[in-house]
């Protein structure tokens, strides 16, 4: 008998099943289960306006929030930040992103796969969610996740139109657009963190110490 | 991990002399107890919401075989690789063959309960292979050989100065006592294990039977780096952790983190499904899934099954007035606080930890603040019970409790006994009426006095009140 078939064995001894595995119904039953995708109760936080909530939980996580009239003035309001915060060093950008006139602002705009040395990492995101200030971004061959996660300053492109309510709704809408998770379906809220020494919070562990939202419509 | 829990007692009176650990204590119950507070505050529906998810972690417990077949096909179908492992030993096994069949030489991991208790890291380094932890915490303790003392926050025992000083003996740079200074040295160092590794390991706090998927939970982003950068991902996590869908993440994620750190919300979710495509920049070519039994399917239908719904929040041990006192370690295994005195004995036998399920004042409060409403004080009890139908209890301890059942359960007796007690009592408590020595019972009037009951027993107040 292998470990599987133990495991399974004494899981179904120990319910008082019969069996060494488990049958087509029960199989089929916690398919039909999983099918029905059950939403648990929500707070009535979750009814907020998506897109104040967005915002207002983005600043309470310590992301900074910028807006634009379109995503063609994205890169001018970039180039305003980098120069705010001293950071007019070379970007490296999604690939999905590249047809933006970086140069046109001054941004040294490099397509390629983040290292560690990199300063600014720019993104897209596939959503986001109003409850908790939170950025889904979706891996793909076009949308590596290291962008977002090697260089201290994340710059993230969030649409107005992609805030949802929820996790649930986000995922909702994930299933109706892609059908499938990626490979890595990554959640970010905030820069990142610790509080590892003596309980005192730290913003910049591994991941970013600035997360940058520019909103476009 | 090596079990310490039989030395509960003694270690415990250490631990309350030992002024660091003291002062961290008292700093860490602040944060967590007024945090979690103030996070829950914010949820109007989280008593609604405790109750769908700890149904829903029911829902899979009574049927755990058949969702952990329908994670396995899900996890195999995108390119995972699902190993099973029924013990410590054999799951150790598995991973150090991975490790070995692709010639992996740095493995980063991020941190996981499970490891700790198989002591994977051990295993590993044992064939020659480094093992680096990244997150902040169990870093420290890896550097100071020591085992976390608590599931979320594992150097939470350690002071800044202690920290500064493992920082230059492993640096070999000037030393910092500056906490974000510290912190970016920390990471300084870390990147180039991050970057370099062959292997990433992993633990999961949930894996999703609908998708395949296993996922990460952090605030650093190290086990999203661990997970991305490597060429193998390894997951090692318990089989209680699989979850039916991603609704049901999304209401658990609304009552781990406000639970655990008083948090909004986690910094950083990772959803894994399988393997990188070939045309992808970053992201493993190889995921393998080990899921451990380790003691769990004795949890199984068992009188203690509740115990499978907990998703390691840490609520229980910051509220626990054992746990604010003692501190971790002194529970000798990797869960320490109410859930672990559940646990440990699971896991390693109630003959190694008879003094934890004891180790409880019984004031309700973890089962207050469990997200998941795991009736701990109960299960806990039913240790107890078990541990005085086994005779594994102290003579003195067992004969006090039968002589105490020969009158509870005779209420005559018992209201006869009461009331002369109760007048001795008084006379006992003298003058003043406190009572500052018992015979036998000087360990509890050593430190305090008790107040000599006021003569009439409760029964006799009840009896005169009715009659009114």
């Amino acid at each position: 008998m292998s470990a599987r078939e133990n495991i399974l064995a004494r899981i179904r001894s120990q319910s008082g099943r019969t069996g060494a595995t488990a049958t087509a119904t029960e199989l089929a039953a916690v398919r039909s289960h999983i099918a029905q995708r059950i939403r648990g109760p929500l707070p009535s936080i979750a009814a907020d306006a998506p897109i104040t909530r967005f915002v207002a939980e983005c600043e309470r996580l310590k992301s900074t929030v910028d807006e634009v009239a379109n995503l063609d003035d994205v890169p001018q309001a970039l180039a305003r930040y980098l120069k705010q915060n001293g950071l007019e060093v070379p970007v490296v950008g999604w690939p999905s992103l590249s047809t933006l006139d970086w140069s046109g602002s001054g941004i040294d705009y490099q397509n390629r796969l983040a290292n560690g040395d990199d300063l600014v990492g720019v993104t897209d995101c596939f959503c986001a969610i109003g409850e908790t200030g939170t950025l889904l971004l979706l891996s793909s061959p076009v949308t590596p996740k290291l962008h977002a996660l090697l260089p201290e300053t994340h710059v993230c492109i969030v649409s107005r139109s992609r805030i949802v309510a929820t996790m649930e709704d986000a995922f909702q809408l994930l299933r109706d657009e892609r059908g499938q998770l990626p490979r890595s379906t990554f959640l970010v809220s905030g820069p990142s963190r610790t509080a590892d020494i003596e309980q005192t919070i730290v913003i910049g562990a591994h991941g970013p110490y600035r997360v940058h939202v520019v909103l476009v419509p | 991990m090596q079990v310490k829990s039989m030395h509960f007692k003694a270690t415990s009176s250490a631990k309350l002399n030992d002024a660091v650990l003291q002062t961290a204590l008292k700093r860490a119950k602040g944060k967590f107890v007024d945090g979690r507070a103030a996070a829950v505050a914010e949820i109007d529906a989280w008593e609604d919401i405790r109750t769908h998810a700890a149904a829903l972690r029911d829902r899979v417990i009574a049927n755990l075989d058949a969702y952990l077949i329908e994670f396995e096909q899900n996890a195999v179908a995108r390119g995972a690789v699902v190993h099973w492992a029924e013990t410590a030993e054999q799951a150790n096994a598995i991973i150090v063959k991975i490790a070995q069949d692709n010639a992996v030489k740095i493995a980063t991991k991020s941190k996981s309960m499970v490891s700790e208790e198989i002591a994977l890291n051990d295993a590993m380094e044992a064939v020659g292979i480094e093992v680096v932890e990244t997150d902040l915490g169990e870093y420290i303790l890896q550097l100071a050989h020591e085992p976390p003392s608590h599931i979320v926050a594992p150097a939470v025992h350690k002071s800044k100065e202690e920290v500064a000083d493992l920082f230059v003996a492993a640096h070999g740079r000037p030393r910092l006592t500056d906490i974000p200074a510290m912190t970016r040295e920390a990471r300084e160092v870390l990147r180039s294990k991050f970057l370099g590794a062959d292997m990433g390991i992993s633990g999961a706090n949930f894996v999703i039977a609908e998708t395949g998927t296993t996922l990460t939970v952090t605030n650093e982003g190290n086990a999203d780096l661990v997970t991305t950068v490597p060429r193998i991902h390894c997951v090692v996590t318990g089989i209680e952790k699989v979850i039916p869908t991603l609704e049901d993440f999304a209401t658990l994620i609304r009552l781990l983190p406000r639970s655990a750190t008083g948090q909004s919300a986690a910094n950083y979710l990772t959803l894994t499904t399988g393997v990188k495509a070939p045309d992808e920049l970053d992201g493993p070519e190889q995921m393998h899934v080990v899921l451990i039994d380790a003691g769990r399917t004795k949890l199984v239908g068992s009188d203690m099954k509740e115990m499978l719904r907990c998703i390691r929040c840490g609520a229980c041990m910051n509220h626990c007035p054992v746990y604010q006192n003692v501190g971790g370690h002194a529970y000798g295994w990797v869960y320490p606080g109410p859930m672990g005195s559940v646990l440990t004995p699971t896991y390693v036998g109630i003959e190694n930890a008879g003094d934890l399920p004891n180790a409880a004042t019984f004031c309700g409060e973890c089962e207050v603040v469990c997200p998941v409403k795991i009736p701990l004080p109960d299960l806990m009890r039913k240790w107890r019970e078990r541990q005085f139908d086994q005779a594994l209890r102290p003579f003195g301890e067992r004969f006090s409790i039968s002589v105490w059942n020969a009158f509870a359960t005779r209420p005559a007796l018992y209201a006869f006994s009461t009331r002369i007690a109760a007048r001795v009592a008084s006379w006992w408590g003298g003058k003043d009426q406190r009572i500052t020595w018992l015979p036998g019972l000087d360990g509890w009037t050593d430190g305090r006095d008790m107040p000599a009951p006021a003569g009439k027993t409760f029964r006799d107040l009840y009896a005169a009140r009715r009659k009114r």
